[in-house]
C-alpha cells in the first residue's frame, strides 16, 4: 500500500498516453462485459426461472418448417400438458421493412389462457371487440405509441411470407380494436412490438400452408416435469414425416436468434480479436514506458530497491492500469445490461459473468507487464546510470 | 588517522567491452577515515567514477577486498548489496536524478519506503531533511519547478534522509552555476563538519575540491594523494 502513491504518480507520468491506453482497455472491457453477458445468455438459455412452465414444439429439423394443426389434439392428450396453443410466423412490417411488427396469428382462448401468468392486461370491452371482429388486432401499447396508431385505425401490414388467397397480395389489413400491456417484465420486453390477430382469418386467408402451424406452445402443470413432458410429446411424433423438437420457451427464443449463425462463436471471435490487439497495444505502451524510465529505475536501485522490488513495481503499475480500466469498462457494461436485456427481447442475462472480467484484467496485466518488468529487474545499475549522471 | 570507514585492498576492476578486456583499476589501495571529506579528482577515464561505484556498492570488483562501514562488499550478491546501500550510502548525482513525477517531499521519502516507518513518520523525516538542506518551502514542488541548486538540495536531502554512514557524490556541482555550486559545497561541508557525515566527492572543479579535507588524484587507475587539510 505504501508504494501506491509511487505507482500512481508513475502511471500518470505521460498523461495523454495513459488516458488513451486506459480508454482502449475500458472499451475492451466494456465489450467483454456486454458481449460476454450476451454470450452467457446464448450458452445458458434456461438459466432464468421465468417461463419454466412453458414449452415450445417445433419441427425437429428447422423452425421454418411447418407442423400439421392436427398435432394439437395429440399434444393436448399428453399427461401434464395444461394448455396448448399454436402460432405461425407471419413476418410483418409496417410501410417499410425497417418497421418490424411482431404480428402473430393466435387462437384467442388458448393463447391468453396459456399466457395468463404473464399478466396480459386488456380491457374487457376491447377483448370483447377483438373476439367479435374477424379482422381485429390487439396491439401492444408501446407499439401503438411508436407508430402513433389509435384504436379504430386500419392497420395495413406487409407479410414477407404469406400471400392472400383472394388476390395473391402480401398486404393484409386489420382493424385495431384494442391495446394490451404485459405485467411480467421479461414478457413485457418480448411483447413490446407484438400485434395479435385471429388465426382463423390467417388460415383461411392465406394461399398456401392451410392446416399447418409454425409451432405449438404448451403450458405444463408441473414445471419440474417439463423435460419428461417434452420427451413424451416428441415421442408421439417420432419416425413420422413431421418429427418434433420440444424445448423450454427460452431455449426456443435463443434458437430463433441463432438461425443467423453461431452467435456465441461470433461474439467470442470478436472478443478474442479485441484482446489480441489490446495485448500488443498495452504491451507496447508498458515496454515504451519502462524504456523511457531506465535511468529512474536505476536510481531506485541505487537507493536500495532490490531487483525484486523493481519487478514488483512495474507489474504493480501494469495491474493498476488494467484493473482501473477493467473496473470502469465492466461498470459501464453493467449499467448497459438493461438495454441489452431489452434488445434481446428479455433473454436472461447474468451479471456474474462480468466478474470474470476482473480475472481477465489481472491476467492481461501480468502478460503485458512481465516482459518490461523482467527487463527492469535485469537492469545493470551502473550501465543504466551512465548517460544520466 | 581515526577508524577507517572505507578500506580497499588490491582492488582490480576490469570491464569487458565486447571481446576486449579493459582494465580500469589495477591493485588499488585506499583507506578513508570516518568523518573525512574526500575530494577525488582526475582526468576523464581515470577511474574516478568506477572507484565511487565500488565504494557505494553499485559495482563489484574483479578482485580485491572492499570494506565499507564494516561490511565486505566484494562478498555480497546483488540483492544483499541493494539492502546494504539502503542503510549505509547516500548518493548525489550531477544531474540530481530526481523522479520527475514526484514532488520534492515524495522524492525524499523514496528511500524510506524500504523501511518499516509509518507514513506519518516518513513524511516527518522527509520534511526534516528538506529543512536541513534549506528547501522546506519547496516540498510540494516537482523537480521541473525547482532551480538547479534547489533540485540538488532535494537530492542531498534524499541521500541523507535514511541517515547513511557515507555520502557518495559524483560531480554534484557539475550542472550548477558558481553561486549555486558554492552553496551546495558549503552544505556538504556543513553535513561533514556538523553532522559527522563521511563524504566522498568526484569533481573536475579545483574550487570544489578545495572544500574537501583530503584530496586524491587519480590517473590511469592509480591513486595519488595530493594533500590533507587539518579538520
Amino acid at each position: 500500500m505504501k508504494y501506491l502513491p509511487l505507482l500512481w504518480a508513475t502511471l500518470w507520468r505521460k498523461k495523454a498516453r495513459t488516458i488513451f491506453t486506459l480508454l482502449s482497455i475500458v472499451v475492451a472491457f466494456l465489450l467483454y462485459g456486454v458481449l460476454g453477458t450476451v454470450d452467457y445468455a446464448f450458452e445458458n438459455p434456461s438459466a432464468g426461472v421465468t417461463g419454466a412452465d412453458k414449452l415450445i414444439t417445433t419441427n425437429k429439423f428447422s423452425i421454418t418448417l411447418q407442423l400439421p394443426f392436427s398435432f394439437t389434439q395429440q399434444i393436448r392428450s399428453v399427461p401434464g400438458v395444461a394448455v396448448v396453443t399454436w402460432i405461425t410466423w407471419f413476418g410483418a412490417y409496417y410501410q417499410e421493412s425497417k418497421n418490424f411488427v411482431f404480428a402473430l396469428p393466435i387462437d384467442t382462448d388458448t393463447y391468453f389462457d396459456l399466457h395468463k401468468s404473464d399478466g396480459f392486461v386488456v380491457s374487457d370491452a376491447q377483448m370483447t371487440a377483438f373476439r367479435n371482429t374477424r379482422t381485429g388486432v390487439l396491439v401492444n401499447s408501446a407499439l401503438m405509441k411508436k407508430f402513433g396508431w389509435k384504436v379504430g385505425d386500419k392497420l395495413p401490414l406487409h407479410s414477407t411470407i404469406w400471400t392472400q388467397k383472394s388476390d395473391g397480395s402480401l398486404n393484409w389489413t386489420f382493424d385495431i380494436v384494442g391495446t394490451f400491456d404485459v405485467k411480467d417484465p421479461t414478457q413485457a420486453s418480448q411483447q413490446s412490438s407484438t400485434a395479435l390477430f385471429h388465426y382463423e382469418l390467417f388460415d383461411e386467408g392465406r394461399s398456401f400452408g392451410k392446416g399447418e402451424v409454425g409451432w405449438f406452445e404448451e403450458r405444463v402443470d408441473d414445471p419440474s416435469q417439463s423435460a419428461a413432458i417434452a420427451a413424451k410429446i416428441d415421442a408421439l411424433f417420432a419416425n413420422s414425416p413431421n418429427e418434433t423438437r420440444t424445448q423450454p420457451a427460452k431455449d426456443f427464443a435463443i434458437a430463433f436468434i441463432k438461425q443467423i449463425g453461431d452467435v456465441g462463436f461470433v461474439l467470442r471471435a470478436i472478443l478474442a480479436a479485441v484482446f489480441f490487439t489490446l495485448l500488443f497495444l498495452t504491451g507496447n505502451t508498458m515496454m515504451q514506458s519502462v524504456r523511457e524510465r531506465i535511468p529512474e529505475l536505476a536510481v531506485l536501485k541505487t537507493l536500495g530497491f532490490t531487483d525484486g522490488h523493481v519487478l514488483a513495481l512495474v507489474i504493480g503499475e501494469s495491474l493498476l492500469l488494467c484493473l482501473i480500466a477493467a473496473i470502469v469498462g465492466l461498470g459501464l457494461s453493467f449499467a448497459m445490461i438493461p438495454i441489452v436485456h431489452q434488445a434481446l427481447q428479455g433473454v436472461d442475462l447474468s451479471h456474474g459473468e462480468q466478474l470474470s472480467g476482473l480475472a481477465v484484467a489481472v491476467l492481461l496485466a501480468l502478460v503485458v507487464g512481465l516482459p518490461p518488468a523482467i527487463r527492469a529487474m535485469r537492469l545493470n545499475v551502473v550501465d543504466a546510470l551512465m548517460d544520466k549522471r | 588517522m581515526s577508524e577507517a570507514i572505507v578500506s580497499l585492498r588490491n582492488v582490480v576492476k576490469h570491464y569487458a567491452r565486447g571481446k576486449q578486456d579493459v582494465p580500469v583499476l589495477d591493485g588499488l589501495n585506499l583507506d578513508i577515515a570516518k568523518g573525512e571529506f574526500v575530494a577525488l579528482m582526475g582526468p576523464s577515464g581515470s577511474g574516478k567514477t568506477t572507484l565511487l561505484n565500488l565504494i557505494g556498492g553499485l559495482d563489484t570488483p574483479t578482485s580485491g577486498e572492499i570494506t565499507v562501514a564494516g561490511q565486505r562488499l566484494d562478498r555480497l550478491g546483488s540483492g544483499q548489496l541493494a539492502r546494504w546501500r539502503a542503510h549505509n550510502v547516500g548518493f548525489v548525482f550531477q544531474f540530481y536524478n530526481l523522479m520527475p513525477m514526484l514532488n520534492a517531499q515524495r522524492n525524499v521519502e523514496l528511500p524510506l519506503l524500504l523501511t518499516k516507518l509509518s507514513s506519518a513518520k516518513r513524511a516527518a523525516n522527509a520534511a526534516a531533511a528538506l529543512t536541513l538542506v534549506g528547501v522546506a518551502d519547496r516540498a510540494k514542488h516537482k523537480p521541473n519547478e525547482l532551480s538547479g541548486g534547489q533540485a540538488q538540495r532535494v537530492a542531498i536531502a534524499r541521500a541523507l534522509v535514511a541517515d547513511p554512514t557515507i555520502l557518495v557524490c559524483d560531480e554534484p556541482t557539475g550542472d550548477l552555476d558558481r553561486k549555486s555550486a558554492d552553496e551546495i559545497l558549503h552544505l556538504l561541508q556543513l553535513l561533514n563538519r556538523d553532522h559527522g557525515k563521511t563524504i566522498v566527492i568526484v569533481t573536475h572543479d579545483p574550487k570544489a575540491a578545495e572544500f574537501g579535507s583530503r584530496h586524491l588524484h587519480m590517473d590511469k587507475g592509480a591513486l595519488l594523494e595530493t594533500g590533507t587539510l587539518a579538520a
